[in-house]
């Protein structure tokens, strides 16, 4: 079933075309976010990858900051991945002191958590909520999260098999409306993640 | 592609280029200190990229430019959060493996640094650590991707200020892309002949109308309309050189040309970002440069 009203993908910088053909390859209308005026008019945000200091910068310089804190306040679905990830939630560690949280997840999140780039890596996760297997979690320079608050429902988390502090750790959740994973679904061509995001943002409008 | 099992994988092409994509639609500046580091980040900056000098006073001191000194790429690591990119010789693999020792977040295979080989350049399979490669045309692209780089961006003549050359490569490198997806089977195999690159790379590329990898521009940038021009030539990002540490209020001509090229297709906002940035810094003209100082030239 396709969406009616359009999504958006914030579109300051960082992985937007990937996230624009996953919702459109779902049946959704997609656009491009940059001002306050087109956030207005989209149902549903997918915040995308790229650097959360920079996003976070550009938010605050492009006058988009308070805006989007009022609609996700409001309720509106939302989607982020890795540097989405770590806008949306409450508190990140390791990050710069001035950079800004949306606060939409009650998670404290820990930035570049699994090492620097050589450290990067994909591996197979089962989400909950993901029908049909395991996806492939491309994680780049990473978050991954170190608490949640109550309310936040775990959807994946890093397999036992692989070793180090990493084994075990929280990287994908959802808290109502809002959904976010410390990996990459936008990166792979596999669009289930964005297929469960444009379900809860359906059930928004549903919902009046 | 095979389906790797299911223990974690590191060094793959997917998170390799990976990390250029999330780069996207953003500018990554030319370092040489910490605390220049520190002033791009601030600014908005996706990347820096730490060398021992920028171009312009390579350019303006001579010698043999090599990679940074380890202990300073290792400073400016720690004074970030933002990946760290840094330069190595074209073919000096050793300063590649050097700069993967200390956890540099991509390694730029760089003209701008003096070639340490006159034929060869780096495998870059070999690696974990991400390459990005300079390019004045698609050929040059598809034998970099073919040794193994994960991003790829124009060279432009870097340390002039002088924008004119990168716009000669994106032009160059998005009309043979054109040109590849107008030909059939048959002049596909001619092609990639004639462009000295893998046949597979320039099937994938004719049917794909655009690189496997991301594209950036770099190479004479200076000014927020010149990297709103290069996006809109097709960049998906900005490498700033010497324009930004060169020019009278670096901070503040950072900050604008991020802005610019966020925004690179309002003219509003490049028009508002513009205004009042001090001195650019002294550009000069390529047309009557000598062969050996041309940069661009450097690798094939």
């Amino acid at each position: 079933m396709a969406v009616t009203a359009p999504v958006g993908v914030l579109a300051l910088q960082g992985n937007v075309p990937e996230h624009l053909d996953a919702l459109r390859a779902c049946g959704a209308e997609a656009r491009p976010v940059r001002r306050p005026a087109e956030l207005a008019e989209v149902a549903g945000l997918v915040l995308p990858g790229g650097e959360s200091t920079t996003l976070s910068k550009l938010l605050e310089a492009v006058e988009l900051l308070e805006p989007l804190r009022e609609r996700l306040r409001a309720g509106m679905p939302a989607f982020g991945s890795c540097a989405g990830m770590i806008l949306l939630a409450r508190e990140a560690i390791d990050g710069r002191p001035d950079q800004h949280q949306l606060g939409a997840l009650d998670i404290t999140v820990r930035r570049n958590a699994f090492g620097r780039q050589v450290q990067s890596f994909e591996t197979d996760l089962a989400v909950t909520g993901v029908v049909g297997g395991p996806v492939r979690a491309v994680f780049i320079r990473a978050p991954w999260v170190e608490s949640t608050g109550r309310g936040v429902e775990v959807l994946a988390r890093v397999p036992g098999s692989v070793p180090g502090p990493a084994s075990g750790k929280v990287v994908a959740v959802r808290q109502g409306p809002v959904m976010a994973t410390a990996f990459h679904p936008e990166q792979t061509g596999d669009a289930r993640l964005h297929d469960l995001f444009l379900r809860r943002v359906r059930e928004y409008a549903a919902a009046g | 592609m095979t389906r790797p099992d299911t223990a974690p994988a590191t060094g793959t092409g997917g998170v390799k280029r990976g990390l250029a994509d999330m780069l996207k639609g953003g500018v990554i500046m030319d370092v040489v200190t910490p605390e220049q580091a520190k002033i791009a980040e601030d600014a908005g900056a996706v990347a820096v990229m730490a060398l021992e000098r920028v171009p312009a006073d390579i350019r303006a001191q001579g010698g043999v430019a090599r990679m940074s000194d380890p202990d300073m790429v290792a400073g400016i690591v720690e004074s970030v959060s933002i990946p760290v990119m840094a330069k190595a010789r074209i073919g000096h693999f050793v300063e590649a493996q050097v700069l993967q020792s200390i956890g540099v977040d991509y390694v730029d295979e760089s003209e701008v640094l003096t070639p340490a080989d006159e034929a060869h350049h780096i495998d870059k399979w070999a690696f974990t650590v991400p390459f990005v490669c300079g390019a004045t045309n698609l050929g040059e692209a598809l034998r970099r991707l073919g040794e193994g780089a994960a991003m790829i961006r124009s060279k432009g003549e870097a340390g002039t200020g002088n924008v004119v050359e990168a716009t000669r490569h994106m032009r160059a490198i998005r009309s043979e892309i054109r040109a590849l997806s107008r030909m059939d089977t048959q002049e596909l195999y001619a092609a990639a002949k004639e462009l000295r690159a893998p046949v597979s790379l320039v099937q994938e590329v004719a049917e794909s109308g655009r690189l496997p990898v991301v594209l950036f521009t770099a190479g004479g940038i200076a000014t927020p309309a010149d990297a709103a021009m290069m996006m809109q030539l097709g960049a998906e990002g900005v490498f700033v050189g010497s324009g930004i540490f060169k020019s009278g209020d670096p901070a503040k001509r950072a900050e604008a040309i991020v802005r610019a090229t966020t925004f690179h297709d309002d003219p509003d906002v490049i028009a508002k970002v513009s205004a009042g940035l001090g001195e650019a810094m002294v550009g000069r003209t390529t047309s009557d440069m000598a062969e050996h100082e041309r940069l661009a030239t450097r690798g094939w």
